[in-house]
């Protein structure tokens, strides 16, 4: 669906985005992870026709970004970084707009319009001049222009960025049940945030691609450990004293609640210490009220590729 | 063509819905009017001549001011993405924004029908003259208009824009009254290229094909600039 050629863009003599290569499969929700800077909105700024490619080219339904922009800027829907919106109209009048220059009929667009208005949920804000909406508000508005003329692809830039942690929820609700129907490729330099919504990875840094795959695939590949909460009620001195003097585990953090006490636990990828611990509570007479493997961590894998 | 005029009306309403067109306005009434009333009522002389003289130097503040925030607003709120990322041509948009800034400016101008109104009931008006002199101002308007949306490209800030876009109308407006201090073939080609000489040209009530044309090709250049520099897409 989209396939991005050896990709580069300069911006004088700086190289935003050196040779990248990848492709996008449909209905894939595909994560753009990289530090502030890395070429993440460069390329989506390449995808969506507003940039121009330097050397290589982004072919959309195997249309040529250098050649049918138009055509692609109709299949995409774009919401760019910061979600820039004209902070004076009205949210109806700004909806209305978006449709009449994307050209949707007459006839379509209030139904269009109806259909966006309530999958973003803005029917209470419709007369509300957008600069008195909230930060979230504001956000799916973005969303909701991107969405107007039902495009197969969605490209959104930073979606999450500055949004308190309820709108944060509510936006990558929204953007999971986008990414049901539609290719959706968003960016991001919140870690859990590509755990939560995304079906692959691509880790970009300093323009080129250093990582491509499941957040899954991405964690045992790289950080070769494996990250276990064990909780227990117990004397905390002695159970860092048994679990120290295993040579199969590591202590990476304690924490105190309540007098019970948080182990954060390593272990090599192809062990599973769950039993192993299990038996030790059992043994040693401790309560056990904490167990799990964490879910894969990209931190570490971001931190040590990026961080070069 | 319909894009354009879909963004045009858009701006329009954007123009009107701020106070900033109201102050603007205003303040250009209140201008032509004072140079128009002092004339009528302190020297007797009922004669739309003298707004007409003066409009063109009040469009050197005038039009950069209606035009600064075109594109130097859109870039630094980062609008211009969504709007160069919709499925129209960079052109679309400048036409747009050009059709915005010229009905800005017909409207401005129209409002000083009230004074050519005024003399016509009081006496006898010149009708080759107010009708070359408002051709010319509409003109003026729309191709200065077209400098100042060229301008806002070049920045992001509105008071550079501003700025920018003044020295340009200036330059223009002064080009042809440097002519006794440069050779004569030089002469010529500096009065061609100078607004207020074909203006004036237009004010004496002939209307000749080439004033016309040197108006639509100062805005087709001007809009040819603003293509280039969008064309760069600077940050």
């Amino acid at each position: 669906m989209i396939e991005v050629r050896d990709l580069t863009k300069r911006y004088g003599a700086e190289r935003a985005v050196d040779r990248i290569s990848f492709t996008v499969a449909p209905g894939e929700v595909l994560g753009f992870l990289g530090p502030n800077g890395a070429g993440k909105s460069t390329t989506m700024k390449v995808i969506t026709g507003y940039l121009p490619p330097t050397e290589g080219t982004v072919l959309v339904d195997g249309l040529d970004v250098r050649r049918d922009a138009l055509e692609i800027r109709r299949r995409i829907g774009y919401l760019p970084e910061h979600t820039p919106l004209y902070p004076d109209m009205p949210v109806s009048e700004y909806l209305a707009f978006v449709a009449a220059m994307r050209g949707i009929d007459a006839s379509a667009r209030a139904s269009r319009t109806e259909a966006v208005v309530t999958r973003c949920g803005l029917a209470d804000v419709l007369p509300k001049r957008i600069e008195t909406l909230s930060k979230g508000y504001r956000q799916r508005v973005g969303l909701a222009q991107a969405l107007i003329h039902d495009p197969e692809i969605l490209v959104l830039d930073e979606p999450t960025t500055g949004l308190d942690p309820n709108q944060i929820v509510e936006i990558r609700e929204l953007i999971r049940a986008i990414g049901r129907e539609k290719t959706v490729i968003l960016s991001t330099h919140i870690l859990p945030e590509v755990q939560a919504s995304c079906d692959r990875v691509l880790i970009i840094h300093r323009g080129r691609i250093v990582a491509d795959g499941t957040p899954d695939d991405l964690q045992s590949r790289f950080s070769g450990l494996r990250r276990l909460s064990f909780g227990v009620r117990g004397p905390a001195d002695r159970v860092a004293e048994v679990l120290s003097a295993r040579t199969d585990l590591r202590i990476a953090d304690v924490s105190d609640l309540d007098g019970e006490t948080l182990f954060q636990l390593e272990s090599d990828a192809d062990t599973d210490a769950r039993p192993l611990l299990f038996r030790l509570a059992v043994e040693e007479g401790w309560e056990l009220t904490e167990l799990h493997r964490d879910r894969a961590n990209l931190e570490d894998v971001f931190r040590s590729l990026t961080s070069a | 063509m319909s894009e354009a005029w879909i963004l045009a009306r858009k701006e329009l309403r954007a123009y009107f819905d701020s106070p900033v067109a109201y102050v603007v306005l205003s303040l250009f009434l209140l201008l032509t009017g004072w140079f128009f009333s002092t004339g009528l009522f302190l020297e007797n002389v009922a004669s739309v001549r003298r707004v007409f003289d003066y409009v063109p130097f009040f469009f050197l503040f005038f039009i950069p001011a209606i035009t600064m925030s075109t594109f130097a607003e859109e870039r630094r709120s980062g609008t211009i993405e969504l709007l160069l990322t919709l499925p129209v041509r960079d052109w679309q948009v400048i036409v747009g924004k050009l059709l915005a800034v010229s009905v800005f400016v017909a409207t401005a101008i129209a409002a000083t029908l009230v004074y050519a109104v005024t003399v016509a009931s009081l006496g006898d008006i010149d009708f080759g003259a107010t009708v070359g002199g408002y051709l010319g101002l509409v003109l003026l308007g729309i191709s200065c208009g077209a400098i100042g949306i060229f301008a806002s490209s070049l920045t992001r800030n509105q008071i550079v824009a501003f700025i920018i876009g003044f020295g340009i109308i200036f330059v223009l407006y002064l080009v042809d009254k440097v002519t006794d201090f440069v050779p004569g073939s030089l002469a010529t080609v500096l009065q061609y290229l100078g607004t207020d000489f074909h203006y004036r040209n237009l004010l004496r009530g002939v209307i000749d094909t080439r004033d016309i044309l040197y108006y639509v090709s100062l805005t087709v250049f001007a809009g040819l600039c603003t293509a280039y520099s969008l064309a760069r897409r600077p940050e």
